[in-house]
């Protein structure tokens, strides 16, 4: 019966554990009591859109208390009013159709509730409700208490409101209307056979034509003429500028021929090509919105925090208002804001949002703490020292790397290719004109138009958008998501990779954990004694009440044995965990806490734990007051790390940089390839520094990492990507966010960036092969209004399937050979 | 004159009612998610049938119990 599976939440249920109600099976009684709430409220669908959708509700009383502030609550909200008030609240366990309908549901459940709606691709829910009879700290803890914990951070303090931009919407509509119609009504004169209903009706349909382009050309297009304008204001020959001079001479050449009555000139062809363009530039643009690219400590940081005053009173604060000397009150599982010394006895802080190191570090009174720290165990108390913008973690953003916008830190593919395109086009268009005007000054004009109406490079517009953005779809289907498709081309011109080491070459999912059976020399306990199953079976039992991240790995480290119920447990902060199993005593810990107290006092001659131990991590154990050795922790480099090191190394140069000690420097040195840098030792701005220096000697830097420590190295380099073993989670700013089981596929996806290039680069063979079939209709003379209404459409959909379909056989073939 | 100007302009009024009608759906924000509304509309019709299944199975529940 050990393989059956939680109603709720779907875990596996461990026998002893079972909590059978309504004839349903539950892990535990956060899972029962969320369905309890569910069925009370006839809301057990929930359960039929998805199977086991949910998630064990978190223990976290206090957590929302600041909401309660009804100046923190004013900023958090979208609108208020006396009986309405708007708040959008982003929710990262968002993941099926169940929680888009319980969460929908949600008046159902709390009175005072109005309306709540889901944005599946944010994960947020934006609930309506009348604050007179909810608060918003009873909705915070309402959605926790069903497993939907909102999570708010100082982000959603000082946003508010946002704009989106749609505009990219509005014109390609625009231009999809215009060019439709013009289509419809440009149809008859196709046919034209000089017949004598059509002839009656020319300029009416003319004029129509005429009218129906002006908000493509003015409105639609509109993109291209800023930006041909800043191009060559800052003489950078970009791609635009051929493109709205093609658009303008278009649209000036198809006037003059309708008024002249020399034709029905080239509205259809061109409004179809911005229509055509614009879908393009769609197309490139795919965001993944519950990911963000931009983040930076804020969106780390709680929004407030509890203050003591000095008459014990205790307050929540909003974090900018913390001041230095202020008492500050953290909770288990808070981020500590600001730097501080700490006042209570003992604390235990994981820093693993800085360094990257999951281990808890131990604090004494009177220690600096610094921000950023997350506080494991019992609530503590702190003195601040600095305020948040003046802290250690928060002075890493002063750094310009981060204050610096630059949207495009490189030329583009095809802005470099127009370098060459642009002259070569006129000066064709002026050797024609030149030949012409001294045969027939009319012709020489048409045949300068026609020339840059031509050439007008749609087909290369089209080419790099299309074949990007189609590749970013496909790396984003396999868990690898880009910020934008001129990431495509970066990942393709690195030659230098350099990786942080912590959780990013590592993992702290599955530890590499062995069993040390060291005997406690002052007792003279045999050695080489092996931990029984009955041993195990009462460890696990214990450690699954320990919420430290040691305790974590090492239950799922151990086989289970079947679960047995505990006494009197106690965690100790610093030292370990100690609990009555079954009347046997087990204390589980580090080694002082561990070892009898009897040999405490007298000093081992051998030390031998402390010595073999060095910098390595290890748990003891003791079972009624003997000792039995330890568990220690080493680690785990993520599967198939050795292959990709090998397989990069023939094309890349590889860099190891750690902010660690050297401890793992022989295990590395044997698993990755000889020629691999390792450099240990570096803080925050020194890894910055050192992409630095390597990208001032010429090199195309990407760096790998992980944590805020990485933040700095990642916005420095030429490209960063961040790897996350879960993408929900807050990951720093970086261009690319890598999901941490695809990490072995890395050098897959530097493959397909190059072939990226490849496909475009003979796409851009292909549309100048179109090019010169219709310079040469151009130069000669003839190109007719339907001989471009063929070639336009013709080139754009063969570039536009071409690329789509070399770059998924590109994906395909990599992918069967890695 | 002729019917065509009559015609011509009434087809250009309906494109431009449809023109207008989805800059307004952009603009409501129709166009942000669009996902949610197509996992969304399936819900009422399903929890409809779900209730009356329910109802159903409590009947047969209480039949199969009394007999």
């Amino acid at each position: 019966m050990d393989t059956q599976r939680c109603f709720h939440c779907g875990l596996d249920i461990v026998a002893e554990a079972e909590i059978i109600f309504d004839e349903k099976t539950f892990c535990c009684a956060g899972c029962k009591t969320v369905y309890e709430i569910f069925s009370l409220n006839d809301l057990t669908s929930y359960y039929d859109f998805e199977k086991s959708p949910g998630a064990t509700p978190q223990d976290i009383k206090g957590k929302y208390d600041f909401l309660d502030n009804e100046n923190i609550v004013s900023k958090l909200l979208e609108f208020q009013e006396d009986t309405t008030a708007i708040v959008s609240l982003s929710i990262p366990h968002i993941h099926c159709s169940s929680c888009i309908w319980i969460l929908e549901n949600l008046q159902r459940l709390q009175e005072g509730i109005n309306v709540s709606q889901v944005n599946f691709p944010d994960k947020k829910v934006r609930i309506n409700y009348n604050p007179q009879i909810v608060s918003l700290s009873k909705i915070a803890y309402l959605l926790s208490s069903i497993g939907y914990e909102p999570y708010i951070s100082l982000e959603n303090y000082e946003s508010g409101t946002q704009n989106v931009d749609r505009s990219l919407t509005y014109k390609l509509g625009v231009a999809f209307f215009c060019f439709g119609n013009i289509m419809l009504l440009s149809f008859p004169e196709y046919f034209e056979v000089k017949e004598f209903w059509l002839d009656n009706y020319k300029p009416f349909f003319r004029w129509l034509i005429f009218a129906l382009s002006l908000p493509s050309f003015l409105y639609s297009a509109s993109g291209y003429y800023v930006s041909a304008y800043k191009s060559i204001k800052t003489k950078m020959l970009n791609i635009d500028i051929p493109i709205a001079l093609g658009i303008i001479i278009f649209f000036i050449r198809s006037t003059v021929d309708i008024v002249m009555d020399y034709g029905s000139g080239f509205f259809d062809s061109l409004t179809g090509l911005v229509f055509f363009m614009l879908l393009g530039k769609m197309f490139q643009i795919k965001t993944y919105s519950f990911l963000s690219f931009e983040r930076d400590f804020k969106s780390y940081f709680p929004v407030a925090v509890t203050r003591i005053n000095t008459d014990a009173s205790e307050e929540s604060v909003a974090v900018y208002d913390i001041k230095k000397g202020d008492r500050l009150l953290i909770r288990n599982q808070e981020l500590i804001p600001v730097d501080g010394i700490l006042i209570s006895e003992t604390a235990a802080i994981d820093y693993s949002f800085v360094t990257g190191e999951f281990i808890p570090i131990n604090k004494n009174s009177g220690d600096k703490v610094f921000a950023g720290g997350k506080q494991i165990g019992k609530v503590i108390e702190m003195e601040v020292l600095f305020s948040v913008s003046q802290s250690y973690l928060t002075q890493l953003w002063s750094n310009d790397v981060f204050q610096k916008n630059v949207e495009q830190k490189h030329k583009s593919i095809t802005d470099s290719i127009s370098r060459y395109f642009t002259p070569i086009l006129l000066l064709i268009a002026f050797v024609g004109f030149g030949y012409w005007i001294f045969k027939d000054v009319n012709t020489a004009f048409n045949v300068f138009t026609a020339v840059l109406i031509v050439a007008c490079p749609c087909a290369l517009a089209l080419t790099a958008p299309f074949t990007l953005g189609n590749v970013l779809r496909i790396v984003g289907k396999q868990k690898f998501y880009l910020k934008n498709a001129l990431v495509i081309e970066q990942l393709a011109k690195v030659d230098t990779i350099v990786f942080d080491k912590t959780r990013t070459i590592t993992t702290n999912k599955k530890s590499n954990i062995f069993y040390e059976s060291s005997p406690n020399p002052s007792e003279g306990g045999e050695p080489g004694k092996v931990m029984s199953n009955e041993n195990i079976r009462l460890i696990k039992s214990v450690l699954r009440a320990s919420n430290h991240p040691l305790s974590r790995m090492l239950y799922d480290f151990l086989p289970e044995m079947g679960r047995v119920k505990i006494d009197h447990f106690e965690e100790i902060t610093g030292k370990g965990i100690q609990a009555e199993v079954e009347s046997n005593f087990i204390k589980i810990g580090s080694e002082e806490f561990c070892t009898p107290s009897l040999s405490v006092s007298s000093p081992s001659p051998l030390e031998s734990p402390e010595a073999s131990g060095g910098e390595r991590t290890s748990v003891h154990i003791q079972i009624n007051e003997e000792y039995y050795g330890k568990y220690v922790f080493k680690n785990q480099y993520r599967e198939g790390l050795e292959e990709l090191f090998k397989s990069l190394n023939s094309n890349y140069q590889i860099k190891v940089l750690s902010g660690d000690n050297a401890g793992e420097k022989d295990a590395l040195e044997q698993l990755l390839p000889k020629s691999t840098e390792l450099i240990f030792n570096q803080k925050p701005e020194q890894k910055l520094e050192f992409i630095k220096q390597l990208q001032d000697s010429g090199k195309n830097v990407m760096m790998v990492g992980d944590g805020l420590n990485d933040a700095g190295a990642l916005a420095q380099s030429n490209i960063g990507i961040s790897i996350s073993e879960n993408v929900n989670v807050f990951s720093p700013a970086c261009d690319a966010i890598l999901e941490a089981g695809q990490f072995q596929k890395l050098h897959y996806f530097l493959k397909l960036s190059k072939k990226a290039m490849l496909v475009i680069k003979m796409s851009f063979g292909l549309s100048l092969l179109y090019n010169v079939v219709g310079l040469t209709f151009a130069v000669t003379g003839n190109l007719e209004p339907l001989v471009a209404a063929i070639i336009m459409p013709l080139s754009t959909i063969t570039i536009v399937s071409f690329v789509t379909v070399m770059s998924n056989y590109y994906a395909r073939k990599l992918e069967v050979r890695s | 004159m002729s019917v065509i100007y009559l015609l011509i302009t009434i087809s250009i009024f309906v494109a431009v009612g449809f023109f207008v009608a989805f800059v307004i759906a952009v603009k409501s924000g129709q166009y942000d998610d669009d996902y949610t509304p197509s996992v969304r509309m399936l819900f009422d019709d399903e929890l409809k049938k779900v209730k009356s299944e329910e109802l159903k199975k409590l009947s047969d529940y209480k039949q199969t119990s009394d007999s």
